[in-house]
């Protein structure tokens, strides 16, 4: 039958399946998001309903509940402050560390390389026991500063890892002449540094935004009933009443929503600061 | 010495010197604790008291365990599943979109999207979507002539129901880092093959797989090291059950400490999973080193 069909029939034929097999992995992709909005949007009658209604009349009584009973805008506040503190502090430092690498010679820095690159593969879930133990020791459990500090040193490795590559782009010269004239490094690297690797400070700090607000394990060991953050929240919403689904998909999407938003408006550094680590090398 | 040129030696050491305290007291300083502990006794609700050296007690008691072993054997197969069907559908998905695909960027920036939900999310959209009696995965099964399934009730299905979940979520990771191998690929290179009269499946095999074979490695290893990792989404969708079907050495140290009490045997987890990572991140170092070279 193939010589029947011509070359550009051929082609047209493969690119259609290829949309078809793309479009198959785009449901996929996307069912299980679609399914948790449309959730917290739909009254208790509408969520449990089999068959499954595809058309309803959305409502946002859910979010009121969420919103205004309960302990919500707590624990908004404490994941807003521990995420935005991570980020600031972990960014900042890391810009610090990354330019000490990039550009000065020193002894033992090998060893900071390779160390603060294992550093960035330690799994959270070992920290748990002994920081838990450090900070009962010092006093300082159930603070949101406290938490915010354990995101702001997870973080470090790949800030510093990605903000390194990004100077190490910088031409020197501009640096040297800057020098010249009678700059110091702290000012070189204010005024010089600092405005030209805007694009992976952004990749760094939206990677830090989000692993701080969307970190459970270390909150949930770390954190009581005033300072825990969304994550946790929702975790113990789901455990406590679990049928509630309305509410739980409702507190779901709030916190999806910072990723709709880097998804839809930095998809580039996203995806730069995704494929950093393997394509750059 | 003169005055100015300690001061340029010092310098560096002034700019490292905020991270080097960070990671020193959050990272290096609990992970020696870790170490530490992993030798002694010491119990939850003891807390106030000292804690009671035993030796390798804890390692024995380990390696002595069913439901340490267990973990390790559910850890074993999520990582080598998860990795594998993640390989080649994102593999796939990206020789799909690689080129001349009107919609190309719109979709993939769609297939951002499952990688930046919180664990907790996805954890708590699978579990709903699982759910027996409403969910609708079931009721999609049953529209298309195939029977309902237990996915998390069934001890034997659940592992798989949490390997679903994260194929979900990470194979767009895979298929990010292959799409932008693929790009990388010399147009000059495909170009030659096709005037020498290869078809489409010779030009994969011999010309772009080649090509990208290094940064599918060093992918494959962030993965496993990222697997072995995982813990939300399990703790929020099954929280190790039904039994011990789907814990994780991850989920099985948080329990150590935190349900049964026992903070040095969960340290003596702790220290074994970290070794496997740190054998595994040493491999990535080593591959991304050879790649550099290349």
């Amino acid at each position: 039958m193939m010589p029947l069909l011509t070359m550009k029939k051929r082609q047209n034929l493969a690119m259609l399946l290829r949309y078809v097999f793309i479009i198959v992995f785009a449901a996929f992709a996307l069912f299980p998001i679609y399914e948790m909005v449309a959730t917290s949007l739909k009254n208790e009658v509408d969520a449990f309903s089999i068959p499954p209604k595809w058309v309803f009349l959305p409502t946002f009584k859910n979010y009121q509940e969420v919103l205004f009973e309960g302990k919500f805008f707590t624990y908004f506040y404490n994941s807003i402050f521990v995420a935005l503190t991570a980020t600031v502090l972990s960014v900042a430092a890391g810009a610090l560390g990354a330019y000490s690498l990039a550009r000065f010679k020193f002894k033992g820095k090998k060893l900071v390389v390779i160390g603060t690159l294992l550093m960035r593969m330690v799994p959270p879930v070992i920290l748990v026991v002994p920081i838990f133990l450090l900070y009962n020791q010092l006093g300082v459990t159930n603070a949101r500063m406290s938490l915010a500090l354990v995101y702001v040193a997870l973080n470090l490795p790949f800030n510093i890892w990605v903000l390194r590559t990004f100077i190490m782009e910088v031409p020197k010269e501009l640096e040297e002449s800057a020098q010249m004239d009678g700059c110091s490094h702290m000012m070189t690297f204010r005024r010089i540094i600092l405005p030209l690797i805007a694009p992976g400070l952004s990749v760094a700090s939206i990677f830090t935004f989000r692993i701080s607000w969307n970190e459970f394990i270390l909150s949930l060991v770390l954190t009581n009933r005033n300072t825990r953050t969304l994550p946790v929240a929702v975790s113990l919403f789901l455990t406590d009443t679990g049928t509630e689904w309305g509410k739980i998909t409702a507190i779901a999407t709030i916190i999806a929503i910072p990723a709709f938003i880097f998804t839809f408006t930095a998809a580039k550094s996203l995806i730069m600061g995704l494929t950093a680590g393997a394509v750059k090398g | 010495m003169s005055s100015l040129s300690l001061r340029q030696k010092s310098t560096p050491l002034m700019f490292l010197l905020p991270s080097l305290i960070i990671m020193a007291f959050i990272l290096l300083v609990p992970i020696i604790m870790g170490l530490r502990l992993s030798f002694f006794e010491w119990l939850m609700r003891d807390i106030s008291k000292e804690p009671t050296f035993v030796g390798l007690r804890n390692y024995i008691e380990l390696f002595k365990s069913d439901n340490f072993r267990t973990s390790v054997f559910v850890t074993i197969r999520f990582v080598l599943s998860v990795v594998v069907i993640e390989i080649v559908a994102g593999l796939i998905l990206a020789l799909l979109l690689e080129s001349g695909l009107k919609g190309m960027r719109f979709f993939r920036t769609l297939f951002v999207l499952p990688i930046m939900v919180a664990p907790v999310v996805v954890g708590v959209m699978w579990r709903f979507m699982y759910n027996p009696s409403y969910g609708k995965i079931n009721y999609l099964l049953t529209q298309i002539g195939f029977e309902r399934v237990e996915w998390l009730s069934n001890p034997d299905i659940a592992l798989t129901s949490v390997i679903i979940a994260d194929v979900w979520q990470w194979t767009p990771f895979v298929f990010l880092l292959a799409l932008a191998a693929l790009q990388g690929v010399p147009q000059d290179l495909s170009d030659a093959a096709v005037v020498d009269g290869a078809n489409y499946m010779q030009k994969l095999l011999r010309i772009k797989l080649p090509y990208i074979a290094s940064i599918l490695g060093v992918t494959a290893i962030l993965r496993l090291i990222d697997a072995f990792r995982s813990l939300v989404v399990i703790f929020n969708l099954t929280y190790g059950g039904p039994g011990v079907s789907t814990e994780v050495m991850s989920l099985h140290l948080y329990k150590s400490a935190f349900v049964s009490q026992r903070l040095g045997l969960a340290s003596a987890i702790a220290v074994l999973l970290l070794l496997l990572i740190v054998i595994l991140s040493l491999g990535l170092l080593v591959s991304n080193l050879r790649n550099k070279e290349n």
